[in-house]
């Protein structure tokens, strides 16, 4: 069983949600990265989706568009971004998801993503720009080396959407809760479960909730009807409001804050 | 020649649709549309007759004769897309598109522009249909093409400046893709050039196609065969593929497609993306692409804001490696020549982005028999263009164009 789908079936058996922060390698820099992967794993997560940032992330709002910018303006590579996986990996078993765009995955290469990623100890790699449709490029790659190909779907997604990602996806599903960009807007919780429900039934794998989620009441609400409850541009926007040494506490403490309201969502 | 794309939208491996899953339905819903309502005939009457009576077509083949005769080589036919209504092929396109959206009953139409010609053509046609209309612009083509933003206000637009990346043509397309993201059940997006995921490279083509039909019909009338070479200018590719298409069957016509290489390919400050890209994933298409090692999309640059893009059509992709067409370039120097020459010779101010094409055709056309026949796209006018000329030749036309901003 891999990593992803244990931690799954561990929440399942705990019937909590899983609260999996979204962080963005290389912002502001990969030493800050790996204390806040840190604080993450401190806080609980139970997983976490570790940003590779795109000149061009055609996707997301203007926090994460920003947090990109500063972490290519660092010099983050794909490379350093695996090496630092790798050390994480030293002393924890929380899976690590690679979230990003297709042109940094493919110039990298498939078959060398896939082989270095698991032996730096991702678990699985998720694709914006990349649908069940254009997943030959890198999903064939990413099986073979044991990796699982998280895909997403949307509030406009019809049944034959949810068919066509049932086909393709392992670990689990990634809900976008709006039909907008990353952090743009508050989700409706009520329009989301029904949702779920209905995306839960058809693909037979847990469901992950993001995008727009900002704060712990929300994230409760969401960890409520959701697998788990992911949350990116609502932290990386601490690097702009606590720059410099401020950054870690106040993450720190809001990272503590999102897990302990999923975890005590159901109880 | 098979027929591409195929059904998901590849020409060969490029193509294709790389977009977030919310624009999926969007896309395979436009898809649905454009199949069903293109080859019906009201359709196509509706856009015959809009192109008759509002765009001004069909537009002339002119044979550029001092020119032909200064160079003593091949004879130099010019396709006058400059004298479309809004002064450049892109509105063969963007009429096409918006009574798709009328017809869709979408009731808001977003586009990205670069020089602002794709967005003053939307804008017009906005304006004809009554629609609401928003452009994304990069705030740095904002500030250097100062009329055309003029332009689509006076025709009712409303112009978002984009101060992410690099502030110009591919900063506006992501943006226009994260508004047609958050409002893509009422919105249509008209994308100008044969970018962006399927099944718009294989739409605008279509729609732009007009022009190689034309000009077919046109030179076998007036010269009773088909010409030796067809050159274009490729940015994204939106006039060449217009010209080339049509002629694509024609074993014995040569194509030539015409890059931008700015200050030159070596320097690394071109738009170059067939002649020094490597293959990657832009905009919702696998095709050749200006980027460094690890994949993030680098800036272009041409004296040409319509060439100043860092990919290219996934079709010319294609066409590249499969030998139909040659793709070369012409830098920034060369393209004021010619647009130099082109007005003192022959009367006509061509666009910086089609003086790329005549620049081409200078260098070829001596190298060819008298009987031979060039065929160049003069895509659009230079008016446009001016100030950037005028500043390029060193010459002030005002005391201080910013200060007027």
């Amino acid at each position: 069983m891999s990593r992803i789908a244990e931690t799954f079936a561990r929440l399942q058996a705990e019937k909590r949600a899983g609260f999996i922060p979204f962080l963005m390698a290389g912002d502001p820099d990969l030493g800050v990265t790996r204390e806040l992967l840190r604080a993450a794993f401190d806080a609980g997560a139970d997983l976490v989706e570790l940003g590779v940032p795109f000149s061009d992330p055609m996707a997301d709002g203007p926090v994460l568009q920003r947090s990109a910018e500063r972490a290519l303006a660092a010099g983050t590579t794909l490379t350093g971004v695996l090496e630092l996986v790798a050390e994480a990996r030293r002393d924890s078993r929380v899976p690590i998801v690679l979230f990003g765009y297709a042109n940094p995955f493919l110039r990298y290469g498939a078959e060398r993503l896939a082989r270095d990623a698991a032996t730096s100890g991702v678990d699985g790699v998720l694709c914006v720009d990349i649908p069940p449709e254009e997943a030959d490029d890198l999903e064939p790659a990413l099986a073979a080396a044991g990796l699982d190909m998280i895909f997403l779907l949307a509030p406009t997604s019809d049944r034959s959407r949810v068919e066509a990602v049932r086909a393709r996806a392992r670990g689990f599903v990634y809900y976008v809760s709006i039909t907008g960009t990353t952090g743009a807007a508050a989700p409706d919780s009520a329009a989301v479960a029904a949702m779920i429900d209905h995306v839960r039934a058809r693909v037979r794998l847990p469901v992950g909730v993001g995008f727009g989620i900002t704060e712990p009441a929300q994230a409760a609400t969401l960890g409520r009807v959701a697998d788990a409850v992911i949350v990116g541009s609502a932290v990386m926007r601490l690097v702009e409001e606590h720059p410099g040494a401020a950054f870690l506490p106040v993450a720190r403490a809001f990272l503590r804050s999102l897990a302990d309201a999923v975890h005590a969502a159901r109880v | 020649m098979p027929r591409l794309p195929d059904r998901h939208g590849h020409f060969g491996p490029y193509g294709g649709r790389y977009v977030s899953e919310t624009l999926m339905p969007a896309l395979l819903e436009l898809e649905r549309a454009y199949n069903r309502l293109h080859k019906e005939a009201r359709f196509k009457r509706d856009l015959r007759e809009l192109h008759e009576r509002y765009t001004g077509r069909p537009t002339p083949l002119y044979f550029a004769e001092r020119i032909t005769r200064t160079l003593g080589g091949a004879r130099i036919y010019l396709k006058r897309e400059d004298l479309c209504h809004t002064g450049a092929h892109k509105i063969n396109n963007t009429l096409g598109q918006i009574l798709l959206a009328k017809r869709m009953g979408k009731t808001r139409i977003i586009a990205e522009t670069g020089a602002g010609q794709h967005g003053v053509a939307t804008a017009t046609a906005a304006a004809l249909f009554g629609f609401e209309c928003e452009v994304y612009m990069g705030s740095e083509d904002v500030r250097r093409q100062a009329l055309n933003v003029f332009r689509m206000k006076l025709l009712g637009a409303t112009v978002h400046p984009v101060d992410s990346g690099s502030r110009t043509l591919k900063d506006a397309l992501n943006e226009a893709m994260r508004d047609w993201i958050t409002n893509v059940r009422d919105t249509f997006y008209i994308i100008g050039s044969v970018a962006g995921p399927h099944p718009y490279p294989m739409m605008v083509r279509d729609f732009q196609s007009v022009i190689g039909r034309e000009a077919r019909r046109q030179i076998r009338h007036v010269a009773g065969r088909l010409p030796d070479v067809l050159i274009a200018c490729v940015g994204g590719g939106s006039n060449a593929i217009g010209l080339f298409h049509p002629f694509l069957g024609d074993r014995a016509v040569r194509m030539i497609g015409v890059e931008a290489a700015g200050h030159g390919v070596a320097t690394g400050r071109h738009a170059a993306s067939l002649t020094a890209g490597h293959v990657g994933v832009l905009h919702g298409n696998k095709t050749y692409l200006l980027q460094s090692e690890t994949g993030q999309v680098q800036i272009a640059h041409s004296i040409s804001a319509g060439l100043d893009y860092p990919a290219v059509g996934p079709e010319h992709s294609y066409l590249k490696d499969s030998g139909r067409v040659a793709y070369e370039t012409v830098g920034d120097e060369d393209a004021v020549a010619a647009l130099r020459m082109l007005a003192e010779q022959e009367g006509i101010i061509a666009a910086l982005e089609s003086s790329h094409a005549v620049a081409a055709a200078i260098r070829v056309a001596p190298t060819l028999p008298r009987r031979a026949i060039v065929l160049v796209n003069l895509s659009g006018r230079g008016d446009k263009d001016m100030e950037t000329v005028a500043e390029y030749l060193g010459i002030r036309l005002r005391d201080s164009g910013e200060e007027r901003a």
